[in-house]
């Protein structure tokens, strides 16, 4: 018997006036797997997890999670579903304090009282609670990046979109990122967008490759970057 | 919005003195003070209903006029054929809200840019006042209640006890009532934007795509947003007819909307005391120049807005709780340093 993916797009496809930013994608997550998404500038990373998340609606092909199309789905809908996103440069509202970002996201599907045990218990995982009641727009730039995870992750989504979640943090940070992501992986699915090779063979399983807007390999990082095609096209190197 | 407006403390000093007032200023006004501050109070719930949706909800709407002049209309119409004011009041508040909501429909479901928002909500109100103002001859009734054009509907039934047509309400009756509705929409509204609801709300503000993203429907809680403001103010436009016992087009006209949104600037965007402070500043300020005929009102109002722009862009109240949580702060022992700047430490 087949099991239903958590995540499955069919020959999907993005066309922005004469540019083709998504090809023929077909792309299949399992539940509470982990899967690393990389790509040259321009490959069409970006606009893959735009439309995972509603923000952009494909030309042609289909969205399944859990077998459900959400192809066609309002903004807000796939947030609903279960899909968070943790974008590339933090979303956040920024007028809010850390605690009422992390809260809006908890309290969406949990009661008042479950909200505020999240909040904080969430906050403290992240290491930000000393920042609770910190204004959001003031923190740098990896705070940020935390608080944004925070919001993720409080909403208890079954499926977490990362881009580029150790960009702007130190060597140090990044490795502590990477211990977030596997053990966000323990109860979570995620995609994760990343350019940074290093901190790819420290959390991924298995790499997809996206190239002009197309899936052009998908294997274990290893075989990835060993592979003459994919240093010649992502690394800029000459294929022996 | 500071922490001082943001606090429970600031609402129960708005309601300690608003009570206060409320039963002081009849003892210490004359009649005619007395009814010049009801208008003035009138007004101001038309200024907070403003307020809330362009402070709170990012709504900018330039007709919030047009459902303050429905507000006043809708109740003119129903109590002139029904005489029983009773179902006029809640009708006056309900038809403008059922206005908004078609309104906000259109303006959010079509996902239309603030800049419609903003062009159409004015061309609204014009429609309005054109509509309105058209409907000078004796064709032109509903029911008993002529329209009468420009001249607008005179000698409109006053408020009375619910379903007690003889108990009508007084001047002081009329001000006690204005000041009650202004304090319950007050605290209402601060309860809501308390709320998860207005917590939402002004989150949409804030980024709506992030809103969007966490499965919140932002199109619904704008819409909610803009509806319940478009209520306020036709409630607004109910006590209005009923303070001069009169209504005309020209409440619908650009000179009107235009001032709401000056109060709103001037006493602060950002805070519902805010609205309040301008507006009762600027109409007390615009009587003034009036009886001293000495500078054109348009002109100092003008002058005001410039200024309020460029030296206070804040508004007085936001202004006015900076320096609070200034003082606060200062009294306050030294502390070890905060991580980050807070939401009390930001504004300062």
């Amino acid at each position: 018997m087949s099991v239903t993916p958590l995540l499955e797009t069919r020959a999907l496809n993005v066309r922005f006036g004469g540019v083709h930013a998504t090809r023929d994608v077909n792309f299949t997550l399992a539940e509470a797997e982990l899967r690393c998404v990389i790509g040259p500038n321009g490959a069409g990373k970006s606009t893959f997890f735009k439309l995972l998340t509603g923000q952009v609606k494909p030309t042609s092909g289909q969205i399944l999670f859990r077998g459900q199309d959400i192809s066609d789905m309002q903004p807000h809908q796939p947030g609903r579903l279960g899909i968070g996103i943790k974008t590339q440069v933090p979303s956040l509202f920024n007028g809010l304090t850390v605690w009422d970002n992390v809260w809006l996201s908890a309290r969406r599907v949990n009661s008042h009282a479950q909200a505020e045990r999240i909040t904080r218990e969430t906050l403290e995982r992240v290491g930000m609670l000393t920042y609770k009641d910190a204004v959001t727009g003031v923190l740098a730039h990896g705070q940020r990046q935390w608080v944004e995870l925070a919001v993720v992750i409080a909403a208890d989504p079954p499926l977490i979109l990362l881009d580029e979640p150790a960009a702007g943090m130190s060597d140090a940070e990044v490795a502590r990122t990477a211990e977030l992501i596997l053990e966000i992986n323990r109860r979570h699915a995620l995609v994760v967008v990343e350019h940074d090779m290093s901190f790819i063979r420290m959390i991924a399983r298995k790499v997809t490759v996206l190239h002009q807007g197309q899936v052009i390999k998908e294997d274990t990082p290893d075989r990835i970057m060993s592979d003459p095609l994919i240093q010649q096209i992502y690394l800029g190197k000459k294929a022996h | 919005m500071n922490a001082f407006a943001k606090s429970w403390a600031s609402a129960w000093l708005c309601l300690g003195v608003g009570i206060a007032l409320l039963l002081g200023l009849p003892s210490v006004l004359d009649d005619f003070m007395l009814i010049q501050v009801t208008i003035y109070l009138v007004m101001s719930i038309l200024a907070v209903s403003l307020g809330f949706i362009w402070g709170f909800g990012g709504i900018l709407c330039f007709g919030q006029a047009a459902f303050f002049g429905l507000g006043s209309y809708v109740y003119a119409i129903a109590v002139v054929n029904l005489g029983d004011s009773t179902l006029p009041v809640l009708l006056s508040i309900l038809i403008p809200g059922l206005f908004a909501a078609l309104l906000g429909y259109v303006i959010f479901y079509g996902r239309l840019s603030d800049v419609y928002m903003g062009v159409i909500t004015l061309t609204v109100t014009l429609i309005l006042f054109n509509l309105v103002n058209s409907t000078a001859g004796p064709e032109w009734k509903i029911g008993k209640a002529p329209l009468g054009g420009f001249n607008g509907i005179p000698a409109i039934p006053s408020l009375n006890l619910p379903w007690d047509v003889d108990e009508t309400i007084t001047p002081r009756g009329m001000f006690n009532l204005s000041f009650g509705v202004l304090l319950a929409v007050y605290l209402g509204l601060r309860w809501l934007i308390a709320s998860k609801v207005g917590r939402v709300i002004v989150a949409i503000k804030e980024n709506e795509q992030r809103a969007l993203l966490l499965g919140y429907d932002a199109r619904a809680y704008k819409l909610f947003t803009f509806t319940l403001g478009g209520a306020i103010a036709g409630l607004a436009g109910c006590l209005f007819a009923n303070w001069g016992s009169f209504t005309s087009p020209t409440i619908f006209g650009l000179a009107q909307s235009a001032q709401i949104i000056i109060w709103v600037i001037v006493g602060g965007l950002g805070t519902l005391l805010g609205p309040v402070v301008g507006c009762v500043a600027i109409q007390w300020l615009t009587t003034q120049i009036g009886t001293q005929q000495t500078f054109n009102s348009n002109l100092v109002l003008g002058a005001i807005l410039v200024v309020f722009v460029l030296l206070v862009p804040r508004g007085v109240v936001p202004s006015l709780g900076d320096l609070i949580d200034r003082l606060r702060a200062r009294r306050r022992p030294a502390a070890a340093p905060e991580p980050a700047l807070t939401a009390e430490e930001r504004v300062s």
